[in-house]
């Protein structure tokens, strides 16, 4: 039995918010987890219920008109405390690959030097750690990664980039990511993931869920071109494992 | 089919939106003043889901391959088939070859055209609202032709609504997750004093003129929904709309209603607005 304070709110008129303490700790996102599992076998699942995680909140939204949230509040608060009984979640650690390549790595020497590390030892930090995946969201496929080594830590670029490339991995503050699209960004870019994080090729179009893990690992420029010309017609070709 | 000889300003196909993905980061979209569309729907005697056009600040040049019904809801723009004025909250019956273009702006920012039976773009992901990169295109193009099927007879039940006008438009809002957050006088600002809308106003997000005063309260992220209000560290307030992002860092102090967020979708850059408190019912 875990023992988080847990508070219900209204969010509007369809929705309600269920946070719990103000921290990024993944014995909070096992909770949360178990909590959408029973609310999804409990019948609160699409295409009439949205939910929505991030960190150390879950929204529940009903997407076909308001809801009565004393009723509602209700029924999460006994699912709450089902969820609160330690019980196993299902989630996967996908490997992805990323290169590293100077074509791609557009900022690894300035912030290789901001860091005193080498291009070795930075690539060999970053793949070296299993992220764990906190939330989805900003644009589609996003992931918001928990778990950076405390040695590459960097703030975010001074000017953003007006166009960041699909697929660019980048770091900054306490965070690692993947742009899932072609976008302007302020991070510092080291690399490049041929798998798209959201793809229309593929059903579910993201692979990925809130509290899997990602491990990243580092591939030729050639290796890279291979993996994005599968990708386009539908064949990841990934390796995971459940944990 | 309609073909498109000029696409105007900013011209979308929209529905009620996409939802079930919102896990994944896709944002809901579909049309902003929900409201005028489902008028235009009604009359047409369509289903509540079907696809519109929907207009913004100048209009499309159309022309109709086959015979149908169309209706113009939403903001105030004259519009001709062709150069006859025709009547707009109506059902119009148009003939093949027919042009419809638009007039200038009167009042208001999105118009609906509706047709009899939808539009018929392709559906992706459960539904035709445009949305870059879920869709191919974010707007209408030059030349594009868009699916509608023919609908030469037609006996509508109803065949136009009488709308009155508002002058000054009142937001309902309820507090957001964040609004405890808020001192007294921030408090009293929001409720009694009138906001403009900023220039950058679009499907995403409206931003605001007015701040109400630098914060320093740090949020880890979180769900946003459309209609979120958003408190940004230098004193803004960001009105999140149907494109939005599905979550946010910044602090949610208040949620629009939906209603009121169809009103505010026919505001336009420099309009005015007040809030009105909503007490939620518990």
């Amino acid at each position: 039995m875990t023992n988080f304070e847990i508070h219900i709110q209204p969010f509007g008129h369809h929705a309600l918010l269920i946070t719990w303490p103000d921290e990024v700790n993944e014995a909070i996102l096992k909770e949360m987890l178990r909590l959408r599992d029973i609310l999804i076998s409990e019948g609160f699942s699409t295409p009439e219920w949205d939910i929505v995680m991030a960190y150390r909140s879950l929204a529940l939204i009903q997407n076909l008109g308001p809801i009565s949230y004393l009723d509602v509040k209700s029924k999460v608060e006994k699912f709450i405390s089902q969820a609160k009984d330690n019980g196993e979640i299902a989630s996967k650690r996908w490997y992805l690959p990323v290169c590293y390549d100077e074509e791609f790595a557009l900022d690894m020497e300035e912030v290789g030097e901001k860091l005193s590390l080498s291009p070795e030892s930075l690539i060999e930090l970053h793949t070296s750690t299993n992220y764990l995946v906190y939330g989805i969201g900003f644009v589609p496929g996003f992931m918001y990664l928990g778990g950076l080594p405390k040695h590459l830590e960097t703030q975010r670029r001074e000017h953003p980039r007006p166009l960041v490339l699909q697929g660019s991995v980048g770091l900054a503050g306490k965070q690692t990511g993947i742009y899932p699209q072609d976008s302007p960004g302020g991070w510092n870019i080291i690399g490049n993931c041929p798998i798209p994080l959201f793809s229309l090729a593929v059903d579910p179009p993201c692979f990925v869920s809130v509290g899997d893990q990602i491990r990243f690992y580092a591939i030729t420029k050639a290796e890279h071109e291979l993996r994005k010309i599968e990708a386009q017609v539908g064949v990841y070709n990934l390796k995971s494992e459940e944990v | 089919m309609i073909t498109v000889v000029q696409p105007g300003f900013f011209t979308t196909v929209q529905d009620l939106g996409r939802f079930g993905l919102r896990h994944f980061g896709v944002p809901v979209s579909g049309c902003m003043d929900k409201d005028s569309a489902r008028k235009a729907n009604l009359l047409l005697e369509n289903d509540p889901a079907d696809a519109l056009l929907e207009i913004t600040m100048t209009g499309p040049e159309l022309i109709f391959q086959v015979a149908t019904y169309i209706t113009i809801t939403g903001a105030h723009m004259p519009a001709t088939i062709n150069s006859i004025d025709i009547p707009v909250n109506t059902v119009v019956k148009v003939e093949e070859g027919d042009e419809l273009q638009f007039g200038k702006l009167q009042s208001g920012i999105r118009v609906y055209l509706g047709v009899k039976g939808g539009i018929q773009s392709e559906e992706i992901l459960n539904s035709r609202s445009f949305y870059k990169p879920i869709t191919a295109q974010n707007r209408l193009k030059k030349r594009q032709e868009l699916p509608c099927v023919a609908w030469p007879d037609f006996d509508p039940k109803l065949t136009s609504f009488q709308f009155e006008k508002e002058s000054m438009t009142e937001l309902l809002a309820f507090p957001g997750p964040e609004y405890s957050m808020l001192k007294a006088e921030q408090v009293g600002q929001l409720w009694n004093s009138e906001f403009t809308v900023a220039k950058e106003n679009n499907r995403m997000a409206y931003q605001i003129e007015e701040e109400i005063g630098a914060h320093s309260k740090a949020t880890l992220t979180s769900a946003t929904l459309p209609g979120t209000v958003q408190y940004t560290p230098a004193g803004k307030l960001i009105i999140l709309m149907r494109d939005a992002q599905t979550t946010g860092g910044y602090p949610r102090i208040l949620q629009i209603r939906g209603k009121s967020l169809n009103k505010l979708a026919q505001l336009k850059t420099g309009d005015r607005f007040r809030l009105k408190k909503q007490e939620y019912e518990i």
